[in-house]
């Protein structure tokens, strides 16, 4: 019993179930992400004084995170690109350097959890740590995620491209939505937290 | 996406690097700006108006919603109306108090 | 079955290749989608039988507080029908005995909590105990009894049958979320078990006091994620389902009712749940980890200042639980009028009066449903601008359910009405309705609702819109759809009994809550009132709800006993046995086989096609090809 257009597209909508399914899926991230940002709006708003993020944070740090998430989306792409090309060996590289880049992430991340910590300073501190820790801990939860997504897929589920090809690149472009997602999400939290 | 020929992907990838590079690019003004340390209100506006166009950046070329399908905009516009009530209303009721 | 497909060179990990599976694989471990919904429904209506239970338990306390309660009762009860069922099931029908034991496990439960010294000292209630049966028969009817058998029951089973696909679009994603269902619901119970016992700050876990309340509290917020991934898990795959998987010829005018329902109920839950998500998570940190999300500064305790940092606004976390909880009540309506519509068409062997009215109905009101939700804070001191604004959009969103409501009740007009057991109950839905949407116009608007916040008076609207509301609406889809799912029929004498008394018996737990609640009586109290001047006049009322609710409990039985025994021995039918024209019915054998359809279905007309001129039967179903001549066109 086939399930219809898990590979091919649907005529009238255009689409294959899977790339709907994750266009919704990261419509409940918006809101995911969305209830935080209003929470952060909110206490901020109502609270007497806040401190910048520049003064408490390492802006240096983060915008070159910031540079190695970008960098891994275009590697992301690229990796999709490669297998509508044909080109599987290239696919490999740039699937592999998303997940290295991720990697990079978050030792960087753990430099700058480390750092607070060390000094003492958790998220019970106050409220702008409570929403720093609990917005980029969010955020790094799903960049392990995405990771992990991507590390099968350049693994285990690589196997796919000989016996499926349409069916695995439409995978990969799936998780490839997701994780230009989660670069999203950072591109509004970095100036939000840090720059603010 | 439809099976698409080599030739259009390499059109594709070079949009790609573009974009990359504004990317670059608007990273490096929306932390200088940072450093000119602007009354908040403008701080707030300028950086959500870099955030927005390196966003749209994203989900428009590496997202390919740029060329995606009716269905998919409606979805996202609609979901960004309940964000802007999400962004927005609360605030607005704590602003506007029944006694000060 | 269809073709014995064994030459599958792509072996995908989903497909059974029609052999004969076991009991583990058929059951157990099964991503079709009708099994899956069949285990949703059985689990959802243990849990509102506890939740029930619960209720029964705190009725106790109101009408007689202070008195020893007899917990044997309680705990006979379910162990009573655990037994019953059993028996019914036998060696031979396992799943059936397995409910039966189930049952026998809940009065277990049951039994443990009312002998528990601690909360009920010599088998008083303490307030502690009343107020966690009260924070969690809220949470366990809402998340874990209702929405899961109105969307993960009804919405599984019938949803790819009548648009003609062979399943979900996602079976695997809608397995994970009924187990992940069943995680949040073990959960739930678990936090019976915990020192402090279960959450009790209500269903709506306000923060302070949900912050520095017990251990079972915690349990609540995880339970609460569980449920939340279930959802949202189970959302994109109604949509993408709905969206891609309809049947050539399924256009989405074509739908029936009840899908276009479940399609709006599915955005909701998709928009709406992700900023509770966050909430529970801001809420488990508040708890667990010393943050200050909600806690605001110098909050005094017992004579102790907390020690958090403050900063917190427990307001936001009533921004964010109200904006999942309103739209999660449309969510709680929805299925239920898009079923009593497929009813009452059926029965009136009609179409629907107006369905183009009621589709843009029902999307415009999933699209306002977002823009109510402080109508449940006009009491926290919001300025009148704003309140305005949510009192207007309030006021804006009660004209669709007006309209479906009113288009159901003319699609009465003209029919010829069968009084089968199904139709009762989507009867009666409609004034239960009526009654419960009247009553939320005062609390929607925000000067009455001064008056009636944190009322009785609340409480009453809510029960009668879920209650003799949804609840009715869902026993009609039990008693509508159980044929196909087992052709058989439930006995008619056992559900007349069940629907008369049901009705009787709601109508007397929740009508006197308008009076209780306009003379002034708090909800939430543990005494019901017992402590205040004002409430002297009405606190006789307390006996005659709780009378009204045991008796309620006791015409479910007759509801219990019918489903299990007619599952066995119920009288056989025919593959249509109602006549109707959606695809569920017409184009499918009874039971469904995995795949649905020996042949995919192509569809030709509207779902509601009865009493058409010219044709022989007085309904033709959807995927009945034919001309119709000018003259004989039917207006859908």
């Amino acid at each position: 019993m086939q399930i219809p257009y898990t590979v091919a597209t649907r005529p009238d909508t255009g689409l294959f179930n899977a790339k709907l399914g994750v266009w919704l899926f990261l419509a409940s991230e918006v809101m995911l992400f969305g209830a935080l940002f209003s929470s952060y709006i909110l206490l901020r708003v109502g609270a007497p004084t806040w401190p910048h993020g520049y003064d408490l944070l390492n802006v240096p740090l983060a915008t070159f995170n910031t540079v190695v998430l970008i960098t891994s989306s275009i590697t992301m792409v690229m990796a999709w690109a490669s297998l509508m090309m044909k080109d599987f060996k290239k696919y490999r590289i740039y699937m592999g350097s998303t997940f290295l880049l991720g990697v990079v992430f978050l030792i960087v991340k753990g430099f700058e959890y480390g750092g607070k910590f060390s000094h003492g300073i958790f998220p019970s501190e106050s409220t702008f740590y409570a929403i720093y820790f609990t917005l980029t801990g969010l955020h790094g939860l799903h960049v392990i995620g995405g990771m992990i997504v991507n590390a099968y897929f350049w693994g285990s589920g690589s196997k796919m491209w000989k016996s499926e090809p349409e069916r695995f690149t439409n995978r990969v472009e799936v998780a490839g939505l997701y994780w230009h997602f989660v670069d999203l999400v950072w591109i509004f939290l970095f100036p939000a937290l840090y720059l603010l | 996406m439809e099976q698409s020929h080599p030739v259009d992907i390499k059109k594709h990838v070079r949009t790609y690097i573009a974009v990359f590079v504004a990317l670059l690019a608007l990273t490096i003004v929306t932390v200088a700006v940072s450093y000119w340390h602007l009354p908040i209100t403008y701080a707030v506006i300028v950086a959500l108006i870099i955030a927005t166009i390196k966003g749209s950046l994203v989900a428009s070329y590496f997202m390919h919603l740029i060329s995606e399908r009716k269905l998919i905009y409606l979805t996202l516009i609609i979901t960004f109306a309940f964000f802007l009530v999400l962004m927005v209303l609360p605030v607005l009721t704590v602003s506007d108090k029944i006694v000060n | 079955m269809a073709n014995a497909a064994t030459a599958h060179h792509h072996v995908h990990d989903d497909e059974h290749h029609h052999e004969e599976l076991g009991f583990w694989q058929k059951y157990v471990f099964s991503i079709d989608h009708k099994v899956i919904g069949l285990w949703y429904m059985f689990t959802a209506l243990v849990f509102l039988f506890f939740g029930f239970t619960l209720m029964m338990l705190m009725r106790w306390q109101l009408a007689y507080p202070g008195q020893p309660l007899p917990g044997w009762i309680f705990m006979g009860l379910p162990a009573l029908i655990g037994i019953v069922v059993l028996f019914i099931g036998g060696l031979q029908r396992k799943l059936i005995s397995l409910m039966g034991v189930i049952f026998l496990g809940l009065s277990g439960l049951i039994w443990y909590v009312v002998s528990d010294e601690t909360m009920m000292p010599g088998g008083i209630m303490l307030p502690e105990l009343y107020n966690s049966f009260g924070a969690m028969h809220g949470t366990i009817m809402v998340f874990l009894g209702v929405v899961p058998l109105a969307v993960g029951a009804f919405g599984n089973y019938v949803v790819p049958l009548q648009i003609g696909a062979p399943d979900m679009a996602f079976p695997k994603l809608n397995a994970a979320s009924y187990w992940s269902y069943f995680v949040g619901g073990v959960v739930m119970l678990v936090s019976f078990f915990v020192p402090g016992g279960a959450a009790n700050s209500g269903w709506t876990s306000y923060a302070p006091l949900s912050v520095i309340a017990t251990q079972g509290q915690t349990l609540w917020l995880f339970g609460m994620v569980a449920l939340i991934t279930s959802s949202l898990l189970g959302s994109v795959n109604f949509i993408v389902t709905i969206i891609q998987l309809r049947a050539k010829g399924m256009t989405f005018m074509r739908l029936p009712f009840f899908v276009w329902t479940q399609f709006v109920t599915a955005f909701l839950l998709l928009l709406a749940f992700p900023p509770l998500e966050a909430a529970g998570v801001m809420q488990l940190m508040d708890r667990l980890v010393g943050t200050s999300f909600f806690m605001p500064s110098g909050l005094v305790v017992s004579g102790q200042i907390l020690p958090y940092t403050g900063g917190g606004s427990p307001l936001l976390w009533q921004h964010l639980f109200w904006f999942l909880a309103h739209p999660e009540v449309y969510v709680l309506i929805l299925p239920a009028m898009g079923i009593v519509a497929e009813v009452i068409a059926n029965n009136t062997r009609k179409p629907l009066w107006g369905y183009k009215s009621m589709v843009y109905s029902v999307i415009f009101l999933g699209f306002m449903s977002f823009i109510v939700w402080a109508h449940h804070m006009f009491m926290t001191g919001m300025g009148t601008t704003i309140s305005t604004f949510f009192q207007t959009t309030t006021m804006i969103i009660s004209i669709p359910s007006i309209i479906i409501l009113t288009a159901l009740i003319i699609s009465l007009y003209g029919g010829s009405i069968r009084f089968t057991t199904p139709m009762l109950f989507a009867l009666a839905f409609l004034p239960m309705f009526g009654i419960g949407g009247l009553t939320g116009l005062p609390l929607g608007l925000a000067p009455t609702d001064i008056h009636l916040h944190d009322t009785y008076y609340v409480i009453g609207h809510f029960h009668y819109v879920v209650a003799p509301g949804t609840i009715f609406a869902l026993f009609a889809g039990l008693y509508y759809w159980f044929p196909k799912a087992t052709g058989r029929k439930m006995n008619d004498k056992l559900g007349r009994i069940h629907f008369w008394g049901s009705l009787v018996c709601m109508n007397l737990v929740f009508m006197p809550m308008f009076i209780q609640g306009l003379a002034g009586v708090s909800r939430r109290l543990y005494d019901g009132g017992a402590q205040y001047s004002h409430a002297q006049g009405v606190l006789y009322l307390n006996e005659v709800m709780s009378v009204g609710a045991w008796a309620l409990g006791i015409f479910q039985l007759f509801f219990i006993f019918n489903f299990f025994w007619s599952i066995k021995k119920g009288e056989k039918v025919s593959e249509n046995p109602w006549g109707a024209t959606t695809l569920e019915w017409a184009a499918t054998p009874t039971p469904p086989p995995h795949g649905n359809f020996l042949t995919i279905p192509e569809v030709h007309r509207g779902p509601y096609e009865y009493s058409v001129p010219g044709y022989k039967d007085d309904f033709v179903p959807q995927h009945v090809d034919g001309q119709l001549v000018p003259s004989q066109k039917t207006k859908v």
